[in-house]
């Protein structure tokens, strides 16, 4: 689910790596507003606590997973920026793209590393709603990342275990 | 490893807690939240958490400050990390006076606090790696482990307990396989020296040369082969206990040196001029009869008076039979867990069988026996025959005809010689069948020249 205006290749390109990865047929809704209360003025971010409870309320009952995709920059009160959020074991995800573009750190665009950055995220996130927690390999999906360079170190792939975690909490009932 | 380890985040902003949980526990930790000072310091005295996140400002009664504080009265080990939005070196340095690990101001960078929970973690994990070896040293070597019901036994127990924070000297006699070196160890680990260094040496299996740089170490250079400098058992002791076993073989020389150490807890290194100081409490042990030594001109009657300032002379098991029930449990008990068997008791014919025994080789060979039984048994109860072999050791021993006019030294080296050949000079082996330590079968092989 897009909040707020997403670029078409972004969202096309997040159902790609969903179908890759996990047994679900990704569908997309109609995109969300950013709620006017996630706008943190003093910060200048959006406040992401508030965008996963508008996403909880907009979740329809028969969707396993609910991703949502936003360009905003978004944080919580601890930290300074995050690059997504999960429900732990819950069906709730985010991804922020804004702090993946090379042009935020004052470089030219490159969007296919965009892509690529996304896809990672996108896996790392839905990885948190199926129970992955962060794993210590940095080349795995679900290795923390706490800024871009990171991200880049990452694979868009699990390692041999998290990969086997995910499959049997997925082949599980209640996957 | 990460999560056993819980997180208890404070604040009263509900979103903050919330966040900082959910981001925790994707980090794979157990995180609770409250938001009151009161309820964190009520939760922390129901769960010592790894990590305390407390927000300085909080309205309500406590601040981060008193709640800090209470937690540490609780826990004065916990790490608390304090967490401001407005940084100002005032409240830095009294949260750092009242005992804060950390101070950090919010929002911070994700590396930064992934990179601190990581380092409290780290520590933590290391704390609780070392509070679990010492509790296995204390649990493995406490009196605890001395299994008796013999009032003998516990009298000695009862002075064990009285000498432990002593530093005199202790001489432990009795038979191979009584336990000399656990009573030594008991008294090391029970007392102020506890947790400082207890250094075994076999004093049998050694020869002279190298006893005495084992003993002092020595100087670099002062021997082809001494390419540097080496510290010696006593100086390794430092502070702790030094366990000399087998005391009784030790020859002319080292009995002088070591009288000069008991005498003035100094020494030098071999080859080294420079005096070396130590603080270290000696515990000797030895089967021989050392009045008869002194009396043969073998041993030095100064040196063992030195020694012999507190006298505990353990009793063989031949003479405290009520023990042997309590031990054989005990023993299989652990020797069951060990192998992975699940092996319930002794029968009451097998443990009858036990007490007729005379065991020559004590606790040693008891233990010993138990093993054997429990690997040959098919049954979950140790039945007479699971200890047939003993059986065969009776009759073998009624059965031999004893060589009259032989001199018992020469028994006892046709003895030795005929059990390293049945065991293809196992020394280990060896010495379990004969029921002696391995130091007192190095001992008499160095004395009869038995080379294997």
């Amino acid at each position: 689910m897009p909040i707020g205006a997403v670029p078409e290749e972004l969202l096309a390109a997040t159902e790609r790596t969903v179908a890759e990865w996990f047994p679900f047929d990704p569908y997309r809704l109609p995109p969300l507003p950013m709620p006017a209360a996630a706008w943190q003025p003093e910060r200048g971010q959006y406040e992401s606590v508030t965008i996963m409870k508008a996403l909880a309320a907009a979740c329809p009952p028969d969707a396993a997973r609910l991703l949502g995709l936003t360009t905003a920059d978004i944080a919580i009160p601890m930290l300074s920026f995050l690059f997504g959020q999960a429900q732990f074991n819950g069906p709730i995800a985010l991804v922020s793209v804004s702090r993946l573009r090379q042009d935020f750190y004052g470089l030219p665009p490159d969007g296919e590393l965009l892509v690529e950055r996304l896809a990672k995220e996108v896996l790392h996130e839905l990885g948190h709603t199926c129970g992955l927690i962060h794993c210590a390999d940095p080349q795995c999906a679900m290795s923390l990342s706490t800024h871009v360079g990171l991200v880049d170190a990452k694979q868009a792939s699990f390692c041999a275990v998290c990969g086997s975690h995910l499959v049997r909490r997925l082949t599980s009932s209640n996957g | 490893m990460k999560n056993i380890w819980q997180i208890l985040v404070v604040d009263d902003e509900e979103v903050m807690c919330e966040s900082m949980a959910a981001w925790l526990r994707e980090d794979g930790y157990r995180v609770d939240t409250a938001s009151r000072g009161k309820q964190a310091v009520e939760m922390a005295a129901q769960t010592d958490y790894a990590i305390y996140f407390i927000d300085l400002k909080m309205p309500g009664g406590m601040d981060g400050i008193e709640t800090l504080m209470e937690i540490h009265r609780i826990h004065p080990e916990a790490s608390v990390v304090i967490i401001t939005a407005y940084a100002t070196v005032d409240t830095a340095i009294q949260a750092m006076k009242e005992g804060a690990q950390e101070y950090i101001v919010k929002p911070c960078n994700p590396q930064e606090i992934s990179m601190l929970v990581s380092r409290i973690i780290k520590v933590k994990n290391l704390q609780r790696e070392n509070a679990i070896l010492r509790k296995k040293l204390t649990r493995q070597y406490n009196y605890r482990d001395i299994i008796t019901k013999s009032a003998r036994m516990q009298d000695i127990l009862q002075l064990t307990q009285d000498i432990a924070s002593l530093r005199s000297t202790v001489l432990i006699r009795g038979e191979s396989g009584t336990g000399k070196e656990l009573v030594a160890r008991a008294i090391h680990f029970s007392g102020d020296r506890g947790n400082k260094p207890f250094i075994t040496v076999s004093c049998a299996a050694l020869t002279e040369t190298l006893l005495e740089t084992e003993l002092f170490g020595y100087e670099k250079g002062s021997f082809t082969g001494a390419g540097a400098q080496t510290k010696g058992k006593f100086e390794l002791a430092n502070g702790g206990t030094i366990f000399l076993d087998e005391i009784g073989d030790i020859s002319p020389k080292l009995q002088a040196d070591l009288l000069r150490v008991l005498q003035e807890r100094a020494f030098y290194r071999v080859g080294g001029s420079e005096e070396v100081r130590v603080d270290v409490r000696v515990i000797a042990a030895t089967h021989k009869d050392l009045q008869q030594a002194i009396r043969d001109g073998h041993f030095r009657d100064d040196l063992y008076y030195r020694l012999n300032v507190i006298e505990i002379r353990i009793p063989p098991l031949r003479e405290r039979r009520e023990d042997i029930p309590v031990l054989a449990d005990h023993l299989l008990e652990r020797i069951a867990r060990e192998f992975g068997k699940e092996i319930a008791s002794v029968s009451e014919g097998a443990l009858r069988m036990l007490m007729d025994y005379d065991w020559p080789g004590n606790v040693r060979e008891l233990e010993n026996a138990i093993e054997r039984a429990c690997v040959t048994t098919r049954t979950r109860v140790l039945t007479e025959a699971d200890f047939a072999f003993l059986e065969r050791e009776v009759s073998a021993r009624r059965a031999w005809s004893v060589p009259a006019g032989v001199p018992l030294e020469e028994i006892e080296r046709r003895a030795i010689i005929a059990t390293l050949e049945r065991t293809s000079g196992n020394i280990k082996e060896a010495a379990a069948a004969l029921g002696i330590d391995r130091s007192t079968l190095y001992d008499k092989l160095k004395r009869y020249e038995i080379t294997r």
